[in-house]
């Protein structure tokens, strides 16, 4: 069954409080060559039958309503194979 | 007066809403998040807690509840509606109000006594205040942290809107250490502290959270009359 992804990140300028806990990890670590990390969310959607634009449009409309916050956040939406 | 508290899934002080509202001197009734019925409630008091566990964002989820639908349309239209903590969440989510609130920029929950500055007591919320009083009630928060663009910042400044800001220490990296903000009309706020919990001596750090709810019993009058 096909499966659309939509991947929703904090826009550059908001701060990121767990990216920054995750890279302090890191550093303690002894990672080296890395200068920032960043964390979002993935969402797996699993569709019935065949994506349609239709289909599309919807889920791009629930990608800015309900998934994102587009005050702080951005998202990006694809159709995986 | 009646005066709905909006009972979601996950709530925490709706509880203690419902009891301010009547120390206060008003009617409380407890309003169910599935029904779109707001009971011909005055105003309505979106409660602190964990709506939905937080999920997605939080009051990501809430926002979309069948009673909401009616606040918002009520809101639009005038009807005084409070946010606390969750509750602000939700407005934010909602777009009732600017901005959002995000994870404190020290990643801890913190739970203190907080000494906030009432700047506007234009709003139907703190009209019993006098601007630059300073209060102390309690703060309990993950996700805290107002944040606008510096546009939207400006304008909140501009008009006025900038409800009640923290002194003293900043306890979760908010811009411009805003507390709580009003809508252009001042009947929508949402507060990051929570007043509720400061309504009586026996509990609370002391009782200067109870001029939001003897605020908005002022307004619904003033309005009727």
């Amino acid at each position: 069954m096909p499966r659309v992804v939509v991947d929703v990140m904090l826009k550059p300028e908001i701060l990121d409080p767990q990216g920054r806990a995750v890279m302090g990890a890191f550093t303690r670590l002894g990672v080296s060559g890395v200068s920032d990390i960043r964390q979002g969310k993935r969402f797996e959607i699993t569709i019935d039958g065949d994506v349609t634009e239709a289909r599309l449009a919807e889920l791009h409309r629930m990608a800015e309503e309900l998934l994102s916050n587009p005050v702080i956040e951005t998202y990006d939406l694809r159709v995986e194979p | 007066m009646k005066i709905g508290v909006v009972t979601f899934p996950g709530s925490l002080d709706d509880r203690d809403a419902a009891r301010a509202v009547r120390i206060a001197g008003g009617d409380a009734v407890a309003l169910w998040h599935g029904d779109a019925d707001l009971g011909g409630v005055d105003a309505v008091i979106l409660p602190g807690g964990f709506s939905y566990g937080d999920y997605l964002r939080c009051g990501a989820i809430a926002r979309f509840a069948p009673a909401m639908r009616t606040i918002i349309e009520r809101a639009h239209e005038g009807m005084p509606v409070l946010g606390i903590c969750n509750g602000f969440q939700i407005l934010c989510e909602s777009h009732l109000l600017p901005g959002a609130l995000t994870r404190n920029d020290h990643l801890h929950f913190v739970c203190r006594d907080q000494r906030l500055r009432i700047e506007s007591n234009a709003t139907a919320w703190t009209s019993d205040y006098a601007v630059g009083q300073e209060i102390v009630i309690p703060l309990k928060n993950g996700e805290g942290g107002f944040v606008a663009d510096e546009r939207t910042l400006d304008e909140l400044e501009g008009e006025g809107r900038v409800v009640a800001r923290y002194v003293g220490v900043n306890p979760n990296g908010s811009r411009r250490d805003i507390a709580g903000i009003s809508n252009a009309a001042g009947n929508v706020v949402g507060l990051m502290p929570h007043p509720e919990h400061a309504v009586e001596e026996l509990t609370g750090p002391t009782t200067d959270g109870l001029g939001f709810f003897t605020s908005v019993l002022t307004a619904l009058v003033a309005g009727r009359s």
